[in-house]
């Protein structure tokens, strides 16, 4: 499952003391935790010295927040390092920039140990992990974008939708209100009589559309979240 | 003599002004005083020599630099253009007074326009120490105008310059009381207005600025005291709570949830939902409420939101009694509750992982599921379903068509 077939090698970002002592003492016997940092410079400079699997990211830090710890680990030589965004922030924007940024994954800090753990081993695999409210999240963003049909003034002025990445194929929102309802991924595949794996490649193809869908559109709404 | 280009210099060393005067001093071989004399008289006479005593600010070099003002002034867009606004409202003002028939201010009007327009691009285009200079001539003026000196030169010059206004006011209004004519004692009931205004504005903005520090001071103090009350009257009091029933794993549990979620709203509130009576809004309410009553976690996921109308809320009180069933009878730790607005249909999955049961089955004490939701679903023109099995868990869909007015659409 994992990447390296044995114990995936995480790094924590926390800037929290208690929240991370908490955290460490859940995860310690199911993983092999090589570092933590408590602010954006050090977690950049650590990370890309130890190069860990995956690295479990506060999405509020000082200095930056982790969508500055995913940049400077990129620009840093640690492109492979894999990322899992953990908040107690309910607030769309924030959750979606970290995505786009290059997290793998989302869960709320009230996560229980075990869940965590799975959710390590899964985006160390290279999957995609997405909490019921992550999928909540990325449905509102990408009913918004295909809202926007032809003719409307907003896409006058943006570039044209590409389907390839601005929009959800019917299964991939199938499978977000799937998740949203509180599905596991082997529920799912059951209720779908699909594979884990399909489900996976489904999650995983979501991820790469937020990721890359036009920036000027999700931004927008990111935006428009923030002015209600 | 002054559009003449010679090697003219305006004075560094001891400027009451531009050193304009010292220069034709300088010039001329007279004496500093007597032209200093001359250009006071002519700047008098009809406000002849102000302009002139500005051109040559700006075109002559200042003593020991290279270009004039005026050379640098040509780049400055910004200050050009704050130029042209100031003459152009010095022009209107002069225009209303000519309206008004005060005709004797409208031989300055030379003076004025080109001395408020040429000051402007001094100020903006001086070489630094020329500029800090002319800040040292301006203070003094400015706290003689300022609220918040109360020296007794500034509060003389005020009363000198109101002095005037208010006797020239004077005389407009009683030189004209028995012609009837009401423009020229307006004109003088203007003047009389504005010598109030010198006199006790300074005062007058200093009232208002208190005032408003004060304003700003009490809405600070209100909102620390309102920060202190939540603290105090939630968080403190669920942490005392927690540590009193530390041996209660599960109500430990559902009193932090509690408090997380209340403490967010407060934090969060306005940013989330359509404001007022939501979709949104209502399913965070059963969450909250549910988790109370009945000690287990309510996961809500909204995606879309649509104000509430009756329909509506007889479809939300279907879904709260589907995750009250759900809390009370499933022995399931959570109850996830799912809804989205899409198009013109709403729909709500209330979901948990426990006991499950058999629906063919449900015992007649039981009527939640049937009655509540069902029944209500089906009134309002809705659709439930619930699929369940032993050991399975259970799940209820409630979908329900949109008018277009509840979507939100004029009607």
């Amino acid at each position: 499952m994992s990447a390296a077939g044995g114990t995936p090698r995480v790094f924590l970002v926390e800037d929290h003391a208690l929240f991370r002592a908490g955290v460490k003492a859940e995860i310690a016997g199911s993983v092999d935790l090589v570092g933590e940092a408590d602010e954006v410079d050090a977690a950049v400079d650590l990370i890309c010295e130890r190069l860990p699997d995956v690295v479990l990211l506060d999405v509020h830090l000082p200095g930056g927040g982790g969508v500055a710890v995913i940049e400077g680990v990129k620009r840093g030589g640690g492109a492979q390092v894999r990322f899992l965004a953990l908040s107690v922030s309910d607030a769309p924007e924030d959750v979606i920039a970290v995505i786009r940024a290059g997290a793998r994954g989302y869960v709320t800090k009230t996560i229980s140990g075990p869940e965590l753990c799975d959710a390590i081993r899964r985006v160390a695999g290279g999957d995609a992990v997405f909490s019921p409210r992550l999928a909540g999240f990325v449905l509102d963003a990408f009913a918004e974008l295909s809202s926007l049909r032809p003719g409307d003034s907003a896409t006058l002025t943006a570039p044209s939708i590409d389907p390839e990445i601005d929009q959800l194929t019917p299964r991939e929102r199938e499978v977000l209100r799937l998740i949203a309802r509180g599905y596991s991924y082997k529920e799912l595949a059951r209720e779908l009589s699909i594979s884990v794996k399909t489900v996976e490649s489904h999650v995983s193809a979501v991820l790469r559309k937020l990721q890359l869908s036009t920036r000027h559109q999700l931004s927008r709404w990111a935006a428009e979240r923030r002015l209600d | 003599m002054l559009g003449r280009h010679t090697p003219l210099r305006r004075d560094a060393e001891q400027p009451a002004l531009g050193g304009v005067c010292a220069a034709l001093a300088l010039r001329s071989g007279r004496e500093l005083s007597t032209i200093r004399c001359i250009a006071v008289v002519l700047a008098c006479v009809a406000g002849f020599g102000v302009p002139l005593y500005v051109l040559a600010w700006l075109l002559v070099p200042r003593e020991g630099e290279d270009g004039s003002i005026g050379s640098r002034a040509v780049g400055d867009a910004v200050g050009i253009g704050i130029a042209v606004a100031l003459v152009s409202i010095v022009g209107l003002g002069l225009f209303v007074v000519s309206a008004l028939g005060l005709s004797f201010l409208g031989t300055f009007s030379a003076a004025l326009l080109v001395g408020a327009g040429g000051l402007v691009l001094i100020w903006r285009n001086a070489s630094p120490p020329e500029h800090a200079l002319l800040e040292r001539r301006v203070e003094p003026v400015l706290s003689a105008l300022s609220a918040s000196t109360r020296s007794r030169r500034a509060l003389a010059l005020r009363g000198a310059v109101a002095l005037g206004l208010l006797s020239a006011g004077l005389v407009e209004v009683l030189d004209h009381v028995h012609h009837g004519l009401a423009l020229r004692q307006l004109s003088g009931l203007a003047l009389v207005v504005l010598a109030a205004v010198v006199l006790l504005g300074p005062w007058w903005l200093r009232v208002g600025r208190d005032l408003v520090t004060e304003r700003q001071a009490r809405a600070r103090a209100e909102e620390r005291e309102e920060m202190a009350c939540q603290v105090h009257d939630s968080v403190l009091q669920t942490l005392a709570l927690i540590q009193r029933r530390a041996d209660q794993p599960g109500e430990v549990v559902r009193l932090a949830r509690r408090q997380e979620r209340e403490l967010r709203a407060w934090l969060f509130e306005g940013r989330r939902s359509l404001g007022g009576e939501s979709l949104a809004a209502a399913l965070r309410q059963i969450e909250d409420e549910v988790e109370a009553d009945h000690g287990v976690v309510v996961d809500t996921v909204v995606v879309g939101d649509c104000p509430l109308d009756d329909r509506l809320r007889a479809f939300v009180a279907a879904g709260r009694e589907a995750a009250v069933n759900a809390a009370k009878w499933s022995g399931a730790p959570a109850v996830s509750i799912f809804a989205e607005v899409e198009g013109d249909v709403v729909s709500m999955f209330v979901r948990d992982t426990g006991a499950g049961f058999e629906p063919a089955h449900v015992p007649a004490d039981r009527r939640g599921l049937s009655e509540s939701v069902q029944g209500r679903m089906s009134r309002i023109g809705g659709q439930a379903t619930i699929r369940s099995a032993p050991g399975a868990g259970t799940e209820v869909a409630l979908v329900l068509p949109l008018t277009g007015r509840e979507r939100g659409e004029p009607s």
